[in-house]
């Protein structure tokens, strides 16, 4: 103990050895100028990534078929939006690691009305042809028993028929083609960005209801599929392009690639994986910063000397050999 | 201490003791030193300070693109460059950090009552994470439509997604301009000082005899 504190004593007191002149002023300002000189050649050589943003006229105008079933999983209430839970709704509880809900607990702040915010809305605040205005008026004053009975019968159809509303037989599905075929038209057109982020308003600044919408279709997905920025191929560090991404989330990414945080099946890690992984990720970091506290962590410099390779010059010159 | 000019009674005032404080811990001298002990002969010391100048040229692109706005760079060939210049910067800066914090850790340069210089180091590390990723998230293009829905699950699950949320810009755009820079700042100044304040750790192998961290 005696000879921790003498050590100790020794690290904390100020340098009492040989020193060397340094100019601590000359070598940030030349830290500067050449960083600064390395940041613009790369700037000018590769420029950086900017791949243009998707849009709902875009995924209308492509997939048509996409958007219009997504539609309907919106006024059905079968999108992943529509049972997503807190923050959004109650419609689940969200994740939990074992007796902590915090998802839930937290609560519904950011309430979002999937079928009438995503769908409804939209369609009021539209320009509407007699039919279209009819199908929603019809809607409106529906029950919604009866909403969700049209919309559910709706959905499943066009599950049956592969996704294409195209081929789906008869059946009585009320006022729901009308108004999917509706919103299809408007999304095209380029109107329901700005009627899903301003809902009406002059002034918004939160595009929540528009990615969830994107979400909860194929559109945005099969396009991070196409730029390998899925969460199961490291997609979390990748960037647009042949470019460097957040690299230093590897801590993060590095979980969901390997079981059972991949499999969504399992539970109840893997179903609760984003949970699941926020809290090693918190752990791992705690253990990092907490470092100097922690026995046998604080050791390791000690047991793998990599501090002989940086203060090789000094042993050498002070003849020190290596302590055990 | 109390200088010439003081009575004991002024001593006392906040004032006086806070400067004697600094006086006392930080001189000039070791504010901006121009000796260094001999053993910081390494290249491996030059990272913090790159670290530092990376950011000071963050800072300076980050203002330009402040004041031009969110949209300005997908449309003009010269806020283009301007934003290279940020994203180019940003990865220089977190190879630096990453460097001078592995550097560190290899040093164990927590010893010494060190402790909280290093936790410093790993909170600015961690503040500088969420700078970067709400700055990917206010790119405006597809990259970032796609983390805000991506991240959103993560702080949801959690239930830190009630007040932070990936999807609203607005929130986000005011927390990578004006807050995180700021605590970015403040924790960057309190460890840069500290390191001052205290030098730069001696070898492990420094103190014959000794065999503990």
């Amino acid at each position: 103990m005696k000879t921790q504190s003498v050590k100790q004593e020794f690290d904390a007191a100020p340098w009492a050895g040989r020193v060397r002149k340094y100019d601590i002023v000359k070598e940030a300002t030349i830290a500067f100028v050449i960083v600064s000189m390395l940041v613009v050649l790369l700037s000018l050589i590769f420029s950086s990534p900017d791949d243009k943003q998707l849009t709902f006229r875009g995924w209308a105008q492509t997939n048509p078929t996409d958007f219009y079933a997504t539609t309907v999983k919106e006024l059905s209430g079968t999108s992943e939006s529509a049972g997503y839970g807190p923050p959004y709704n109650n419609a689940s509880s969200g994740l939990n690691i074992g007796p902590l809900w915090l998802q839930k607990w937290a609560g519904v702040t950011h309430p979002v009305d999937v079928p009438n915010d995503l769908v409804v809305t939209p369609l009021s605040l539209s320009v509407l042809s007699a039919n279209e205005t009819s199908a929603l008026d019809t809607w409106k004053s529906a029950s919604a028993d009866q909403q969700t009975t049209w919309a559910t019968t709706y959905d499943t159809a066009i599950t049956d028929a592969n996704g294409d509303y195209t081929v789906v037989p008869a059946g009585d599905y009320g006022p729901v083609p009308a108004l999917a075929n509706a919103l299809t038209n408007i999304a095209a057109k380029g109107s329901l960005d700005a009627l899903l982020l301003a809902g009406g308003n002059f002034y918004s600044t939160d595009n929540t209801k528009q990615i969830l919408f994107f979400g909860d279709g194929a559109y945005l997905s099969d396009a991070a599929t196409a730029a390998n920025l899925q969460g199961n191929t490291w997609g979390m560090m990748n960037e647009t392009g042949r470019y460097p991404g957040q690299a230093w989330l590897w801590l993060y990414s590095i979980w969901y690639q390997v079981p059972p945080f991949t499999n969504e099946a399992s539970a109840p890690v893997g179903s609760n994986a984003d949970a699941y992984v926020m809290f090693v990720v918190l752990g791992l970091t705690a253990g990092l910063m907490f470092t100097p506290l922690i026995p046998g962590l604080r050791s390791i410099p000690r047991i793998i000397p990599l501090h002989r390779k940086i203060w090789k010059s000094y042993y050498a010159e002070e003849n020190i050999k290596r302590r055990k | 201490m109390i200088t010439e000019t003081q009575t004991p009674e002024d001593s006392k005032m906040w004032t006086a003791r806070l400067r004697n404080s600094w006086q006392r811990n930080l001189p000039i001298d070791k504010l901006l030193p121009d000796t260094q002990p001999a053993y910081v002969a390494s290249w491996i010391y030059v990272f913090g300070v790159l670290t530092l100048v990376a950011f000071v040229d963050i800072l300076i692109s980050g203002l330009i693109l402040a004041f031009a706005g969110p949209a300005w760079y997908h449309t003009s060939s010269l806020g283009l460059f301007v934003n290279s210049l940020h994203f180019w910067g940003v990865q220089l800066f977190f190879v630096f950090m990453v460097v001078h914090l592995w550097g560190k850790f290899w040093m164990a340069a927590w010893r010494g009552r060190r402790t909280a210089t290093w936790i410093t180091g790993m909170v600015a590390f961690l503040a500088s994470i969420g700078t970067a990723f709400t700055g990917y998230l206010i790119q405006t293009n597809f990259d970032a439509q796609w983390i805000a829905f991506e991240a959103k699950d993560g702080f949801n699950a959690v239930g830190v997604g009630a007040f932070f949320t990936p999807t609203n810009i607005g929130q986000i755009m005011l927390i990578h301009v004006a807050l995180l820079p700021l605590v970015l700042g403040v924790i960057t100044v309190m460890h840069v000082l500290m390191v001052r304040k205290r030098g730069v750790v001696p070898p492990i192998d420094a103190l014959p005899g000794n065999e503990a961290l």
